[in-house]
């Protein structure tokens, strides 16, 4: 009898030891505890159960050539981001931010186009336009293949484009992008938004915006190194949800080799701005 | 109308001029007479064995603003389908809504042939815009049922109404006047814009959320680290714990018997006398939690089925579910028959009153709840700093999960482990609850008694045999932030085939809710048993399922064919958590 229960402990202890531990070793198992599926129900019951049905006669789906439901959708949507009216230390400027995209869940077209348009000079300072194609690949995560246009500043320019954009952890609305030029140069850029409902229509959205460069692009005033950071907040109301008015303070700074150049042009190297804008949708 | 003060208005509808009377009064008001308020219930007198109902467009007006529903015979709701168990019924359904693909009427929770059952693309090809469907069928069955459209959003717009079949040997309880109670949401957006609303912003509709001052106080009332610990575990799912309802009162008015809360739909009753109201809820994508302050309510059936009586002070009742009650009032007073959205939002409101035009008070809307990261599991991660859903720690070990034992079967539910590509499933709840036996979120805190899955015992034969033959799981899962709705992580269009059943099997069926709402799950064309721990188990056509919850149902597959089963949420249903059930 003892040597049957040594037996039994030698044999179990081990075993039951490495189901513990395996369940919080693999990944795939941590869905349930190991424990979990301890036996504890009336076994006559569980034993001629069954986890599969026959599949013999299953076939292809007899749907009637109609859809019982219509689960991938197309949409399309522009979103009006920032839409505003800049003034401040630098000159006063209009700027848009806006984007659009057309698909269903997993797959989408997807346009955004930014720039700035300087209300003395009257002419653009950066107009800047985006095409990707748009991929779902993680929950909260789309990953973007596509090409930039850049029509000022002159001369224009042509890039390729890879980036993700999507809901980071604690809601925070994240674009990444990098970029490579026509001729060979290599940029990112990263925007964070985040929204703090002061109301459930009044809020706050504070605004993080930076870009980063591999190469010295003198010609149009790209420095290596981390280029610029634009901190922004804006208080919005939503009137509707598709419709905002807001107002804010928008604050950049051009950093490192950036700065520099900017500098030897004679250019401010930081501006506060204040902004009053509107987001919208449809 | 004026000139009948003299004569109570009880006397007046007793009399035998009150059938011509209704009978106008159905022309002025795009109302069936059933739903009319001040009627005197429903009687056998108005069972038949054929109906044609017409899907048409129709004005609809809900406090004073006029919109077109898809009524049924012109009416939202339609129609009352009143059928005797037993007989040989013929119901020609027509399309008259001439620019759709298709209609559809579903007998909900009736059991029929699969042809007769009324989902395009499931079991025929729908009614095209002129054409005529013969349903027919032999009624097996009797209880308070409901019937909708099974096409697109025809359901949102007005296409339902209720079906009572009177049992062939007679009612199992006895009750003096009987009114079906048919609480529903109305919108004057078109169903497509809300859907695409709800699809690009998750939170368009909810103007409940948490906002910084939330926050504050709940620093205030827990404590710093633990609202940040909070707040965090919530963020890192990007999830909300106030997403209650997809679509709110911002956009629904929320209806009993075709009446806004302003045109407070009465029932009339005599002090001593019992009335029965069949609650159903025909809505979209509103939950309701019904209470008739004063009374006390006691639970009758549950999905058509007779269940041991329940006396109650509130019930939640999920999309598609119907509850029987029984009220005696002795009082000559007025009551409200209260029935308030899940998420607080609104509510809809009805009279039981002696007299016509007499009303109650109308009680407060309750604030809106909060889920707590305990429903999905994740209790002690609030406290114990951050671990992930799917690719987390389980808490520190001074709580290890067990079988629960109220959990049937051998071994519980399959675990699910989706592929970690799968961009479907937001979240996996490790460790599934058994949460018949609580009231829901929301209740239960108010010091009366709420209904809950436990209280319900089955009082019917219990035809099916006991032994289970096989086991199966289905995992309830979604995306809320893109708006994806899945079984088993894939939408309807996702999944090899159809889910199969075998042909007079006993089936234990799993659900398990790896999202944090509430899904009312809906299988065609046979009986779920829940498994509630009750000697006699309730049957149900739909079951309402909890976040982060386990329940189980037994199944026998009696009739052959093709069945759908879906969460009875039409939106949910239209993002993909539909699939096809075949009976083989």
């Amino acid at each position: 009898m003892k040597t049957w229960l040594t037996l039994l402990l030698l044999v179990f202890l081990p075993a039951a030891g490495l189901a513990a531990d395996s369940s919080f070793s693999d990944p795939e198992d941590r869905h349930f505890p190991a424990d979990y599926h301890k036996v504890d129900s009336d076994p006559e019951k569980g034993a001629a159960i069954r986890k599969h049905a026959d599949d013999a006669q299953s076939g292809t789906q007899e749907n009637f050539g109609l859809q019982p439901v219509h689960d991938n959708e197309l949409f399309a949507v522009f979103l009006g981001d920032r839409l505003e009216y800049q003034t401040g230390e630098g000159e006063d400027l209009l700027l848009w931010d806006v984007q659009a995209w057309v698909g269903a869940d997993y797959n989408k077209l997807w346009f955004k186009s930014e720039g700035t348009w300087l209300i003395d000079q009257e002419k653009f300072e950066e107009a800047q336009t985006e095409l990707f194609y748009s991929r779902n690949i993680a929950s909260f995560w789309d990953a973007q293949v596509g090409i930039r246009h850049d029509f000022k500043p002159d001369p224009d320019r042509t890039f390729a484009a890879f980036g993700v954009q999507g809901l980071a952890p604690l809601w925070f609305e994240v674009e990444a992008t990098a970029y490579i030029s026509e001729d060979g140069d290599v940029s990112a850029g990263f925007e964070a938004e985040f929204d703090l409902l002061l109301s459930q229509r009044l809020i706050l959205q504070p605004r993080f915006e930076s870009s980063i460069a591999l190469q010295e692009v003198e010609e149009y005033g790209v420095g290596q190194g981390i280029n610029d950071i634009e901190l922004g907040v804006r208080l919005r109301y939503e009137f509707r949800r598709e419709f905002a008015l807001y107002i804010g303070v928008s604050w950049n700074r051009k950093l490192g080799e950036t700065a520099d150049l900017a500098e030897a042009d004679g250019d401010d190297i930081d501006a506060t701005s204040f902004v009053v804008g509107v987001k919208l949708w449809f | 109308m004026s000139g009948n003060q003299n004569i109570s208005r009880r006397e007046f509808i007793k009399a035998t001029g009150a059938g011509l009377f209704l009978a106008g009064l159905h022309c002025a008001l795009p109302l069936p007479a059933w739903a009319l308020t001040a009627n005197s219930g429903i009687t056998r007198a108005t069972r038949r064995r054929r109906y044609d109902l017409t899907i048409g467009y129709s004005p609809i007006r809900i406090d004073g603003r006029e919109g077109i529903s898809t009524g049924i015979n012109g009416t939202v709701p339609g129609p009352l389908v009143h059928l005797q168990e037993g007989d040989d019924v013929v119901l020609n359904v027509t399309n008259r809504l001439m620019d759709t693909e298709h209609a559809s009427i579903h007998w909900h929770g009736i059991l029929v042939p699969f042809r007769m059952d009324g989902v395009p693309g499931v079991n025929f090809n729908g009614i095209q815009p002129g054409e005529t469907y013969e349903y027919r069928y032999r009624v097996k069955q009797a209880g308070t049922y409901w019937y909708h459209s099974h096409s697109r959003f025809q359901e949102q717009t007005g296409a339902y109404g209720p079906l009572i079949i009177d049992p062939k040997d007679g009612e199992p309880f006895a009750y003096d006047r009987d009114y079906p109670v048919v609480l529903s949401d109305w919108s004057f957006e078109d169903p497509e814009t809300i859907f695409r609303h709800i699809n690009l912003m998750g939170h368009y509709y909810n103007y409940q959320r948490r906002t910084v001052w939330d926050f504050f106080d709940d620093v205030g009332d827990r404590g710093f680290a633990n609202t940040v610990s909070e707040r965090t575990a919530w963020g890192r799912m990007r999830m909300s714990p106030v997403d209650l309802a997809d679509v709110t009162a911002y956009t629904y008015t929320y209806l009993m018997n075709g009446h806004s809360p302003d045109m407070n739909w009465t029932a009339l009753f005599n002090p001593g006398e019992t009335i029965r109201l069949r609650f159903i809820n025909a809505s979209a994508t509103t939950n309701y939690d019904v209470r008739i302050p004063g009374l006390d309510m006691e639970v009758v059936m549950a999905d058509g089925k007779a269940v041991r009586p329940v006396s109650v002070h509130e019930f939640r009742i999920g999309v598609a579910e119907t509850y029987d009650v029984l009220v005696r009032p002795r009082k000559d007073q007025a009551f409200t028959l209260f029935a308030e959205s899940l998420d607080r939002s609104g509510y809809t409101r009805g009279t039981l009153a002696p007299e016509a035009g007499m009303e109650a008070a109308v009680p407060a809307l309750r604030p809106r709840p909060v889920r707590r990261l305990e429903d999905i599991g994740m209790g002690g991660m609030a406290r114990g700093g951050m671990a992930g859903m799917s690719h987390g720690k389980m808490d520190d070990g001074n709580n290890p999960p067990q079988h629960d034992p109220r959990i049937p079967g051998p071994n519980g539910p399959t675990p699910f482990k989706p592929e970690k590509e799968n961009t479907n499933v937001a979240m996996v709840i490790m460790n599934p609850r058994y949460r018949l036996d609580e009231p829901g979120l929301g209740l239960g805190g108010d010091g009366w008694r709420v209904l809950t899955y436990g209280d319900l015992v089955s009082t019917e034969p219990q035809t099916y045999v006991a032994t289970v033959d096989r086991e199966m799981t289905i995992n309830i899962t979604a995306n809320m932030e893109r708006y994806m709705f899945s079984f088993d992580g894939k939408k309807f269009s996702g999944h090899p085939g159809p889910y199969l059943f075998r042909h007079n099997e006993r089936l234990r069926l799993f659900l398990v809710n790896h999202t944090m709402m509430e899904h009312p799950i809906h299988l065609h064309g046979m009986w779920m048993q829940l498994e509630n721990g009750a000697d006699k188990l309730p049957f149900k056509h739909t079951i309402l399922t909890k976040p982060g919850g386990v329940l189980s149902a037994l199944i026998t597959p009696i009739e052959k064919g093709d069945w759908a089963f879906h969460c009875h949420l039409l939106y949910h249903m239209e993002a993909g958590m539909f699939q096809v059930v075949r009976v083989a």
